[in-house]
């Protein structure tokens, strides 16, 4: 048996979500913009997935927007804000790929972060005054609520503060594809106009996610995908009916079980963590306090992760350094850099990442493989 | 044995990955990412390592891609912007192998557990009675590459395979064609690999220029007569001039010019005749032997480029001799000593 700690990437469907999507392949296989009655139980089924989400969100089922998945959400709510209303952009330095990079695409301004990750409200308070002393009203701003990385939580209910004071127009955005395993992302995003999510991060099936787009973003937004006016208009292409039922459920157990999960997947981070600090000097790049539960980013002294992530794997234990690109190669981390790290710690970095489905065993397996490769690749540097 | 094979995506690493899976040694192939790629640039690039995943896929081996971004900027891309700086000709491929390859990537593989590093290079590996190992120019010798092996050391060379030494180029692609390999036509790869190339009617500069440009700044300078002191005309870029090279010099007339000696700091470049060119000795930085060094005065045959001609030489305090005047060596390429077929030494051109 080996040991799973890479939820971050993504995590394994449970079974009761499973169960709930396969009709969709099956006798409700009909497309729900359909006329007969075959689709209408299609799009019976995509209203309930909607309706339950808006619940869970806390946002109206009109303003759920289903996507593709997170990177698409994200890239509907930079590309679609900037495409209806052109004008600056400032994102955090320390974004998902699918936020930086069609932001980049627009030359937007990066915010930078503490080194700790955290993205100060008086940062990005200066940031906006910068930009509206330059005479040019922001458009967007997008700071995730969950770092991918190094799981930090960022101070989103007073970051929307600071946007709403400083520059009233500008629509807020935020990725909260890591959060809603740990977090009241309903809570933590009430008033924010766009609000990203992604199924498979939630023990739901890949190829969905969601935009949230609040009233506000939706007289701004312009769509992506233009086709058959699906999604308000948003959003072009035959629903996946099967995919959006499945986030539902995912999404409404894992809030049901959010603080058993919590408390539970804390104390085995927490004995992953520790034990690693005593076994081979792992280091806590950001305070454990500022991040979700599942969450163990540690740093190796004088090892290098990908070294780490080999020996690792060849013992059974699956675990990233967080920053891979399609091609399998490490790259120094944007999120480290931001955060002050220079190249050669940033490659010493390895990020396990927990989730619900986490064993204790998985744990000690973890710590027993890893304390033996880091002192093998130390013995031998 | 576990052997890990560094996988370029080009046809020589499949075929060496494939030739010891077949010996049924473990073998686990990687791909180097050495460049963050600026456009057009032929290396390390997405179809590259999209390749060499396919051919491991195809032999049933796990592969890897590993970065060492880092150590190639330090150690490859730095010194070659900064030789051409101090306007000496450097062989970046050359310092490739010293410094990645056989160092960082085989240091990698014995951390990770594995017995030798195998390349794809056209070399051969043999054991000396001693049971030192030997470092031989590969069977095909037109595709040779042992020239750019040479500053490896025995204890180097004794962690190292060459499986695709003893075959020729066409076998290597029967044997890809054999297997299925979709590498076994592609083309083989040449210039400098992280400056983008450029064809002759774009400039014909392979980019050297412009990737440099970007880098440090290039200046105009005078071409200056060797003999006589006379002005002869101007080069456009000091910092670009290789000793020993003909092409974008000024001065037409019947007789042919060549580049002497560049000095960057004066911002000219000494021009002569071809009996100028000649020389007797060239002087050696960062002596390094194989196994034990040649005796003073031993004689040995000089190579100083990758496929050039190898002349009878004697070797004397980081002295190369030659026997007959050859063309003058430009200063940082490698001087590379064989006696026979085998390579025992080198240097850098002082």
């Amino acid at each position: 048996m080996g040991a799973y700690l890479d939820h971050a990437a993504t995590t394994p469907v449970r079974a009761e979500v499973i169960e709930a999507m396969l009709p969709f392949f099956s006798d409700s296989f009909a497309n729900p913009s359909g006329a007969h009655s075959a689709a209408r139980r299609a799009r019976r089924a995509l209203d309930g997935a909607r309706e339950e989400l808006a619940g869970l969100l806390g946002c109206e089922p009109w303003e759920v927007v289903f996507t593709s998945g997170g990177t698409e959400a994200d890239n509907l709510a930079v590309q679609g804000a900037v495409s209806g209303r052109p004008g600056p952009v400032l994102v955090s330095a320390v974004e998902h790929r699918a936020v930086l990079a069609p932001a980049q695409l627009v030359g937007a301004q990066l915010v930078g972060v503490r080194p700790d990750g955290v993205v100060e409200p008086e940062a990005l308070a200066a940031a906006l005054d910068a930009c509206s002393a330059r005479g040019a009203a922001p458009t967007l701003v997008s700071v995730m609520l969950v770092n991918s990385e190094v799981g930090v939580v960022q101070p989103v209910p007073e970051l929307l503060g600071v946007v709403r004071e400083r520059a009233p127009e500008a629509l807020f955005h935020t990725d909260a594809v890591q959060a809603f395993t740990w977090l009241d992302v309903a809570a933590l995003t009430a008033g924010c106009d766009l609000v990203s999510l992604s199924g498979h991060k939630i023990q739901g099936p890949k190829g969905i996610g969601v935009l949230v787009v609040r009233e506000r973003a939706a007289r701004v937004l312009e769509p992506v995908l233009r086709g058959g006016g699906q999604e308000r208009e948003l959003r072009a292409g035959t629903q996946n009916v099967a995919g959006a039922v499945a986030m539902a459920v995912a999404a409404r157990l894992a809030a049901a079980e959010r603080d058993e999960v919590v408390a539970r997947v804390a104390e085995l981070r927490d004995r992953l963590a520790d034990g690693l600090a005593e076994s081979t000097g792992a280091l806590e790049p950001a305070p454990r306090r500022l991040r979700v539960a599942g969450s163990c980013h540690l740093r190796f002294p004088g090892v290098v992760g990908e070294e780490l992530l080999l020996l690792a794997d060849a013992a059974g234990v699956a675990a990233s350094t967080g920053s891979a690109c399609a091609s399998g190669a490490r790259e120094p981390s944007h999120v480290l850099l931001a955060m002050g790290w220079d190249r050669r710690s940033a490659r010493e970095a390895v990020r396990f990442s927990l989730g619900p489905t986490t064993t204790a065993g998985e744990v000690d397996l973890a710590l027993e493989v890893v304390t033996g490769a880091v002192a093998r690749l130390r013995r031998s540097a | 044995m576990r052997v890990l094979v560094a996988m370029s995506g080009g046809v020589d690493s499949s075929v060496a990955a494939a030739l010891l899976a077949q010996e049924g040694h473990e073998v686990v192939g990687a791909t180097l990412k050495l460049w963050g790629g600026e456009v057009g640039s032929g290396c390390c690039s997405a179809g590259d390592v999209r390749d060499a995943r396919a051919v491991a896929d195809r032999l049933g081996i796990d592969h890897h891609v590993f970065s060492f971004v880092e150590e190639f900027e330090e150690s490859v891309v730095a010194p070659y912007v900064a030789a051409h700086a101090a306007g000496r000709t450097p062989n970046p491929c050359v310092e490739c192998n010293r410094h990645l390859k056989f160092a960082a990537l085989l240091r990698r593989a014995l951390r990770l557990g594995f017995d030798a590093l195998a390349t794809g290079h056209h070399a051969r590996l043999a054991l000396s009675p001693g049971g030192r190992p030997r470092l031989l120019r590969g069977r095909d010798r037109a595709k040779d590459q042992s020239y750019v092996l040479a500053t490896l050391t025995a204890a180097e060379l004794s962690r190292v395979r060459f499986p695709i030494g003893e075959l020729t180029k066409a076998e290597v692609r029967q044997i890809a064609a054999g297997l299925g390999l979709l590498t076994a036509s592609k083309p083989d790869s040449q210039d400098v690999c992280f400056v983008a190339r450029r064809s002759a009617a774009e400039g014909g500069s392979g980019g050297r220029g412009e990737f440099l440009g970007r880098r440090i700044p290039l200046h105009r300078g005078r071409a200056v007569s060797a003999s006589t002191g006379e002005l002869l005309g101007e080069v456009e870029a000091v910092e670009l001039v290789t000793v020993g090279q003909r092409r974008g010099l000024p001065g037409g007339g019947r007789a042919r010019r060549y580049a002497l000696g560049v000095d960057v700091a004066a911002r000219t470049v000494l021009v002569g005749g071809e009996e100028d060119l000649y020389v007797e000795e060239v002087d050696l930085d960062r002596l390094s032997w194989v196994g034990e060094p040649l005796p003073a005065g031993a004689g040995c045959l000089v190579q100083t480029s990758a496929h050039g001609p190898a002349r009878p030489a004697r070797v004397r305090d980081a002295k190369v001799r030659f026997l007959e005047p050859a063309r003058r060596v430009a200063p940082g390429q490698l001087v590379a000593c064989y006696v026979g077929d085998e390579v025992v030494g080198s240097g850098v051109a002082r």
